[in-house]
């Protein structure tokens, strides 16, 4: 008897690019509550998981069930309301919106065009979003430009985007990109402080973070499941360690 | 205050336009009340183009249909039942087709000035947003589309007067239009169209719908990932455009008296881009300003020498591009000020006129 309900479900999914496998025969589970860490290579076919969960690319076969639902073709738009979000790889805040405002279009929850006429936000979106603002730290810094911010800090105003959607599931892409160790951690503090509220799906290969994250790891592989487990098992896996863990420490002997 | 300020701004400004029959001369008057009409084309430009980013190159399609719509009914007013309009008959056409036909209403015909321009924008925006097209096709699509419009009108010459387009109007509304002070009052109704749009989209651009707009330009991935459909809004904002290219026409027709394919063409529609990336793309009172700046440039310069228009314009829109990317209208923002500052220091250092301590290369470049 399971007691955790299942979030996600991504079901025997392909993905081809010219015949090129990106994703195959893919099945991958997540359980409602918590973070979850995907890691592998470059080229494993972490972002396409992405992309295909969000509706950014289409499988050839096989479906997604969000829910119990299946969303596997619609619109890109409906996806998110129904509750996925994600943050992408590299910074994705809108540029010439001011960190409030990024936040606050993040924060409506009509988003029709119909409604875009002069309806401000609503008292609760507010409440959200100064929560918000205030969890990734930039309270003090609403009213500057995207432009103003460090690199980092424009990393976690997109992560504050997409937790303002209030969105069940929320896919970071590579959060910790470019950020010193200091900021690393400090990510990693605030991912934690999401669980209860949201699901988390972390896709990175920064080791160090994924430990601190210490949440159940997939590891894939060329478009497929390598191995699942604590962070521990994955690292001890000789597998793993030759397909991933292996490079890295390759790497750092070079 | 400083809102206010700005509000003064805008009111001196028209104030002044609406004093202007009785400070120029009527010959300047008929010019600035064109240039006007091109204005508000170039405000539409400012919502399509500066706040969401899509730039059009084929306004003068939109801004010929305003204007042929008009012509329709100015041609048929005053003609008797059965009777054709004089270049059809020329043309040995014997019927008045139905599409002509339904202008002789003057209420249909004056709605048409909008709403002809923004369905022909709605079909297409929605044909082409929907397959997701990049900016620069789209920019070229627009382009062909005016094309094909121009060689349509021209080759169609007993439907739509060929080359010469449509003239010889006399009576708007039973108002003669060869009266001084007919012309002053479409001055007038030219400098009200104008405020309209200008208060109108003031409000546009200020609302949530405008951020959404800016928001799209920086990048549309992250708007619809955050659950917006992207298509209503640029579609709304691309026909906004085509509508007020529309009404241009149309005042540009009456106070011309004329609207013919020479005007409405490709180059044409790339100048309408010219005037508001002078002006400053994202600022609605400098795409006025550059409106009429650039076309009383033209005016003189091509009254004084005729072959040297098309070298100014274009260098007029490097020099813009290059120094002023907020055009005109940065003039008035310190940070775009700043920037121009800082280019103009590097250009003339890097020209050697000024010695630039803090230039790496300085030393460099006495070595051979």
């Amino acid at each position: 008897m399971k007691t955790v309900e299942t979030l996600l479900a991504v079901e025997d999914v392909t993905v081809e690019f010219d015949g090129f496998k990106a994703i195959d025969s893919l099945n991958f589970y997540v359980d409602k509550g918590g973070v979850r860490v995907l890691i592998g290579p470059n080229g494993a076919g972490k972002s396409t998981l992405c992309d295909t969960i969000i509706g950014r690319v289409r499988p050839r076969s096989g479906r997604i069930l969000f829910r119990g639902e299946d969303i596997t073709r619609l619109p890109e738009f409906r996806i998110v309301r129904k509750g996925i979000c994600r943050k992408f790889q590299t910074p994705g805040v809108l540029q010439s919106l001011s960190v409030h405002d990024n936040l606050a279009l993040a924060a409506r929850k009509t988003r029709d065009w119909w409604h875009a006429f002069g309806r401000d936000l609503t008292k609760a979106e507010r409440e959200r979003m100064e929560d918000v603002l205030a969890l990734i730290g930039l309270a003090d810094k609403r009213d500057y430009l995207p432009s103003q911010i460090s690199h980092g800090e424009k990393q976690w105003l997109e992560i504050g985007m997409v937790v303002a959607t209030e969105a069940e599931l929320l896919l970071l892409d590579e959060p910790t990109a470019g950020m010193s160790p200091q900021e690393t951690s400090d990510t990693a503090d605030l991912i934690r402080r999401l669980v209860g509220r949201h699901t988390v799906l972390v896709i990175d290969h920064d080791m160090s973070f994924v430990e601190q994250l210490d949440a159940p790891v997939s590891v894939l592989h060329m478009g497929a499941l390598l191995k699942e487990g604590s962070i521990a098992e994955v690292r001890s896996d000789p597998e793993v360690a030759a397909v991933y863990l292996g490079r890295i420490e390759d790497a750092a002997a070079a | 205050m400083q809102l206010r300020a700005e509000r003064t701004f805008y009111l001196i400004g028209f104030v002044l336009l609406a004093v202007a029959p009785w400070l120029v001369s009527p010959y300047n008057l008929s010019l600035l009340g064109r240039f006007l009409a091109y204005a508000i084309v170039a405000l539409g430009l400012v919502l399509v183009w500066g706040e969401a980013g899509i730039l059009s190159l084929g306004q003068g399609l939109f801004f010929g249909l305003g204007g042929y719509v008009l012509a329709m009914y100015l041609k048929l007013v005053n003609l008797a039942p059965g009777d054709l309009p004089d270049f059809m008959q020329w043309s040995g056409i014997s019927h008045l087709p139905a599409w002509w036909a339904i202008f002789r209403n003057p209420v249909i015909a004056t709605l048409g000035v909008a709403a002809v321009p923004a369905a022909v924008a709605a079909a297409f925006a929605w044909l082409v947003f929907h397959r997701r097209v990049g900016t620069v096709y789209f920019a070229l699509i627009t382009q062909a589309m005016v094309l094909a419009f121009v060689t349509l009108l021209s080759s169609e010459q007993g439907y739509t007067g060929g080359f010469n387009g449509l003239t010889d109007f006399h009576t708007l509304y039973g108002l003669s239009l060869d009266s001084q002070s007919v012309q002053n009052g479409l001055y007038w109704a030219t400098v009200a169209a104008l405020a309209a749009s200008f208060i109108g989209l003031k409000w546009l651009t200020g609302s949530h719908f405008g951020k959404l707009l800016r928001a799209l330009s920086d990048s549309e991935n992250r708007v619809r990932f955050l659950g917006y459909d992207s298509m209503p809004y640029k579609t709304i904002a691309f026909v906004i455009g085509a509508a007020l290219a529309g009404i241009g026409g149309a005042f540009f027709t009456l106070q011309a008296g004329v609207i013919s394919p020479a005007g409405i063409g490709v180059v044409s529609s790339i100048e309408m881009v010219v005037w508001v990336a002078v002006g400053g793309r994202r600022s609605l009172a400098g795409a006025i300003v550059g409106t009429l700046v650039v076309n009383f440039a033209q005016e003189m310069v091509s009254n004084a020498f005729p072959n040297v228009w098309p070298f100014a314009i274009g260098l007029m829109f490097i020099l813009v591009v290059t120094l002023l990317p907020s055009g005109l209208g940065g003039l008035f923002r310190p940070e775009a000020l700043a920037a121009l500052r800082a280019r103009l220091r590097r250009l003339s250092g890097a020209a050697g006129l000024i010695p630039m301590a803090d230039d790496p290369g300085r030393d460099m470049r006495g070595v051979k």
